[in-house]
């Protein structure tokens, strides 16, 4: 299973080759999350609106291997925002997709933009 | 550099690299480890549990890669054949030489087969290896096909043999233990604690032959029974061997080291052999004339030979060995310490005993009734650890002995845990004294239980010791006269009662106002659940309402399984349905190809819903008459009932009645945890209700109303708070006592801590309840009915509608569904497949 997880590396802004456009801004809950599908990979996107930010990392917990981190729940941990996996409560920066409550590998993390109505997902490839 | 050469890479030997590398003065030396087997150490105590999951991965110590991180050499599948002493070398099978400096002989122990004519047919195996295991494994699936009804004998009802007996269980044989001596764990009980857990296994389907001395085993080639005596003859199609162990000390034998007289290789206190040169640790070495064959004292020995190697001479191996143990055997706890069994001539013993519930607790005390000098737990091993300590440390104990094992007293019988010496060892896994726990606190350098968690590791391995941990530290902080306050999270300096009171006065209705109101920062995992717990306790707002705030359950209205697929319960109010019902659920089930089980609170539990699908499941559901049950929520789940006088012939009222209209009055009531209930007919209690939060029970003139009992990990009965009252007064109590703990319980306690809490216990509750003392008796009701009147079922609400549907998608841009889950078949049903790490 090493290769499910290595299908996802965090991509860096000023790396960004494709701009995927994900969905409508509406189509995501405020201050939740949704899963969005590109190629074969599955994008958890957030909406933080109390931030007034977008955020997007794998959707594979890297703890079990399922597809569940869209459906975990945000919040910020001494003012770093954050997702907590719904299956163990562990906990990821959503800056740097580091494990904020053990010693779990990071989750890869893509920046977003928003232009005009929709959201768009940063890719390398 | 100088070479350290371990063989063994079992538990022991595993143990040493581990603690070898996390020792300063480590780099000037270079470890090579042999092991016979094809893999890397793995934790043999849990080996039945290969049978569960068949995962050899899952059972690993570390990781092959571990060990070349930490830059040891790991050799698997080769075993060291000799040791040439005068030129400080070994050999191995493959006829490689390896030069050492100080070598560690690590090699265990080998099962130990008796010399029993037939021992050598198939069908015969030792219990001791994953080797050993896939074999049985093959050969029962073999048995299985010739013979539907297939039989295991196990020979030897240690330790060791009862968790061979499992396995048998779970490999699909009827298993039988097969044991020499008159009583179980000869070694750890005595008669009667042996004769309450057999009684217990028994129970859960061990059949158990005692006394038994076999002479030989029947068969032509493979194996297919074993005889006792001349007409004394059990059938069987397997036998699994457990009869004790034998250290593999052959490598001391032959190269002249100085051994036991049965064998094992005998050290010193610093683990030394007879050559300085060669240590020897685990169920090879012989210590005090005394082979260890538990874990603890190998990893202790272990850690000796660490330090005597590194030059750490001060660190030496106890003279006495502490052998207690506390295990859970097939589910039952089973615990020894001190001296277990004692002499009518050195003490007194006090025992426990209730064969109905498979209890037993000894305890020896000296003859001046002063000191703890040992004991044994059958069934509830609970107050071990504080026991273990008393025990350890020589603490004083009550006057009236009994104190230490009678079920539970207010206050209970220990006192504080400050009462501790500092030496005393509260982590055992992490080796933590309660100096160090209360230290952190008293020097400043921790200021609440969390730091002193991450800075001592304590209760980080098995957790056992939390509770103990937690108390030492609030202790502490109180004895220094901080204010112990349970805040909620570092977004509200509050507790959960005091935000209750605050939402209530200021009538907030989302989360953001309470946060922007009393909070600070933007919420978290912890405080977002309990606001949206309050929220649908004071205004019964359901979880549509504002679904990023809840606990994913909540959000989705069902239960997340480990692959995240979901579950789906529909109510059955007191467990009736109706055949016309039940044939409705069974085409559901079948439709969406769910796998299918009756709950412990006799309802119906669908498994493996993906998330896609529930929004189509519940509305079929719903178009059947059913509504939701609640299972995914901190709220009522059901209300358990006997038939009663309906239909049994010793019933005194109709609890099946009684039990839906209690159900339904309380359905979708959430509160600071999960909710249950029962009502029995009669005294025979067989829907168990004061085994739940809230317990009716019918008598002679009317019923017994029992409250704050919880099975779990802490079983508890409930307490009594009013005798023979009628069905109007059960629910006015009722609505108070539910309505009362709603409001002042602390997140996520159960009924049965509140009551533990709550000061005064039971008498003041009736106090509050039934007299009305604090004079909100009225108003409680008056909450109450209003939670009652405002319930919806919310699977209605999001089947109806389109917005909160699409929540159930499980891509926003796409109709696919989640390419990542994977079922496996299991007893012609599925199961998602096993974790992988």
């Amino acid at each position: 299973m090493e290769t499910l997880l290595s299908k996802y590396k965090t991509v860096k802004e000023e790396d960004v080759k494709v701009w995927f456009k994900a969905a409508s801004v509406d189509a995501f809950p405020k201050d939740g999350g949704a899963c969005v599908k590109y190629k074969d990979l599955q994008i958890a996107v957030f909406n933080f609106s109390r931030l007034n930010t977008w955020y997007a990392c794998q959707n594979l917990s890297p703890e079990k291997q399922e597809m569940v981190l869209s459906r975990g729940m945000l919040g910020d941990h001494k003012g770093i925002p954050k997702i907590a996996c719904p299956l163990h409560k562990k906990t990821f920066s959503l800056l740097t997709g580091e494990n904020l409550n053990g010693d779990l590998d990071p989750i890869a993390t893509y920046p977003v933009k928003i232009e005009g109505e929709n959201v768009y997902i940063g890719f390398s490839d | 550099m100088k070479n350290i050469i371990v063989v063994g890479n079992g538990m022991v030997g595993y143990k040493f690299c581990e603690k070898f590398v996390a020792q300063s003065g480590n780099e000037a030396f270079k470890v090579t480890v042999f092991g016979e087997e094809p893999r890397p150490a793995y934790d043999r105590v849990h080996l039945s549990e290969f049978f569960e999951n068949q995962d050899a991965k899952a059972l690993e110590m570390a990781p092959a890669e571990w060990y070349a991180e930490n830059g040891i050499e790991l050799i698997t599948g080769e075993r060291v054949s000799d040791i040439h002493r005068s030129k400080k070398t070994i050999t191995t099978v493959k006829d490689r030489e390896f030069s050492y400096d100080y070598l560690v002989l690590a090699t265990g122990s080998s099962a130990f087969v008796p010399p029993i004519k037939g021992v050598e047919k198939e069908g015969v195996f030792v219990y001791r290896t994953i080797e050993d295991l896939e074999g049985m494994l093959a050969y029962a699936e073999k048995v299985k096909k010739t013979n539907p009804n297939p039989r295991a004998a196990v020979l030897g009802g240690g330790l060791l043999g009862l968790e061979a007996g499992k396995a048998a269980m779970d490999m699909g044989l009827e298993p039988h233990i097969v044991e020499f001596a008159s009583k179980l764990m000869p070694r750890q009980l005595d008669s009667r604690s042996s004769q309450v857990l057999q009684l217990k296994l028994e129970s859960i389907g061990l059949n158990i032959h005692l006394s038994k001395a076999t002479n030989q085993i029947l068969g032509d080639k493979a194996i297919t029974g074993m005889e006792f005596g001349e007409d004394d003859v059990l059938d069987c199609d397997m036998l699994i061997i457990s009869a004790g162990i034998r250290p593999r000390d052959e490598l001391g034998k032959t190269c002249g080291l100085e051994m036991g007289v049965r064998g094992g290789i005998v050290v010193d206190n610093k683990m030394q052999t007879s050559d300085d040169s060669i240590y020897a640790i685990g169920e090879i070495a012989l210590y005090n004339q005394m082979i260890f064959g538990l874990v603890a004292p190998g990893y202790d020995m272990a850690g000796v030979a660490v330090d005597q190697i590194l030059g750490k001479t001060e660190s030496l191996m106890p003279a006495e060995i502490d052998m207690s143990t506390k295990l859970k055997l097939i589910g039952v706890d089973v615990a020894s310490f001190g001296e277990p069994f004692m002499p009518a001539s050195k003490g007194h013993s006090v025992i426990f005993e209730n064969k109905t519930q498979h209890l037993y607790k000894r305890i020896n005390v000296s003859l001046d009734g002063k000191s703890l000098l040992g004991g044994i737990l059958v069934g509830d091993a609970s107050d071990y650890n504080m026991l273990h300590q008393v025990y350890l440390n020589g603490m004083a104990i009550p006057e009236d002995a009994a104190q230490l094992i009678l079920p539970a007293t207010e206050g209970g019988a220990f006192g504080s845990a400050l009462d501790l010496p500092d030496t005393a060892q509260i982590c055992s896994c992490e080796n933590v004294s309660k100096g160090q726990i209360c230290g952190a606190i008293k020097d400043g350098s921790c200021e609440d239980l969390a730091g002193v968690i991450s800075s001592t590791k304590a209760s980080t391995s098995c957790g056992g010791c939390k509770p103990m941990v937690t108390d030492l530290v609030n202790e502490t902080l109180k004895s220094l006269g901080k204010t112990v306050k349970n805040v909620i999270c570092e977004h509200f300096e509050y507790s959960r009662q005091e935000l209750y009171g605050i939402i209530k006065i200021k009538k907030l209705t989302s989360f953001n106002e309470v946060l922007d109101t009393c909070g600070t920062g933007h919420g978290c995992e912890t405080c977002k659940p309990l606001v949206s717990s309050i929220f649908a306790s004071l205004y019964n707002f359901t979880p549509n309402k504002e679904d990023v705030t809840q606990d994913t359950n909540d959000k989705f209205l069902a239960n997340i399984q480990r692959n995240g697929t979901y579950s789906v319960v529909p109510r059955i109010a007191g467990g009736e349905i109706t055949p016309e019902g039940l044939i409705v659920l069974g085409q559901i089930g079948s439709k969406y190809n769910l796998y299918t089980k009756i709950t412990g609170g006799a309802r119906i539990d669908f498994f493996g819903a993906e998330l896609n699908d529930l929004p189509a499941i519940w509305k079929e559901l719903i178009d059947a008459g059913f509504e939701s049950g609640h299972a995914y929520g901190k709220s009522l789940r059901t209300v358990k009932s006997c038939v009663g006088s309906t239909w049994c012939r010793y019933g005194l009222d109709e609890s099946i009645s009684f039990a839906i209209e209690l159900e339904n009055r309380y359905k979708g009531l959430r509160s600071p945890h999960k909710l249950k209930g029962g009502v029995s007919g009669c005294i025979r209690e067989c829907a168990e209700a004061r085994g739940k939060d809230f317990g009716v029970i019918a008598v002679e003139g009317g019923w017994n109303l029992y409250v704050g009992g919880n099975g779990g990990a802490t079983p508890r009965h409930a307490e009594l708070l009013a005798e023979k009252i009628d069905n109007e007064t059960v629910l006015k109590y009722l609505d108070r006592y539910l309505m009362y703990y709603i409001q002042t319980a602390a997140p996520l306690m159960r009924t049965a801590a509140w009551l533990d809490k709550l000061e005064g216990g039971i008498e003041q509750l009736k106090k509050i309840v039934i007299d009305d003392s604090l004079n909100i008796a009225s108003e409680l009701e008056k909450e109450m009915q209003f939670l009652i009147d405002a319930y919806e079922c919310e699977w209605k609400q999001a089947i109806e509608n389109e917005n909160t549907k699409k929540r159930f998608n499980h891509f926003v841009n796409s109709d696919d569904r989640d390419d990542n889950l994977v079922f496996v078949p299991m007893r012609d049903q599925k199961m998602p497949e096993h974790w992988k790490n």
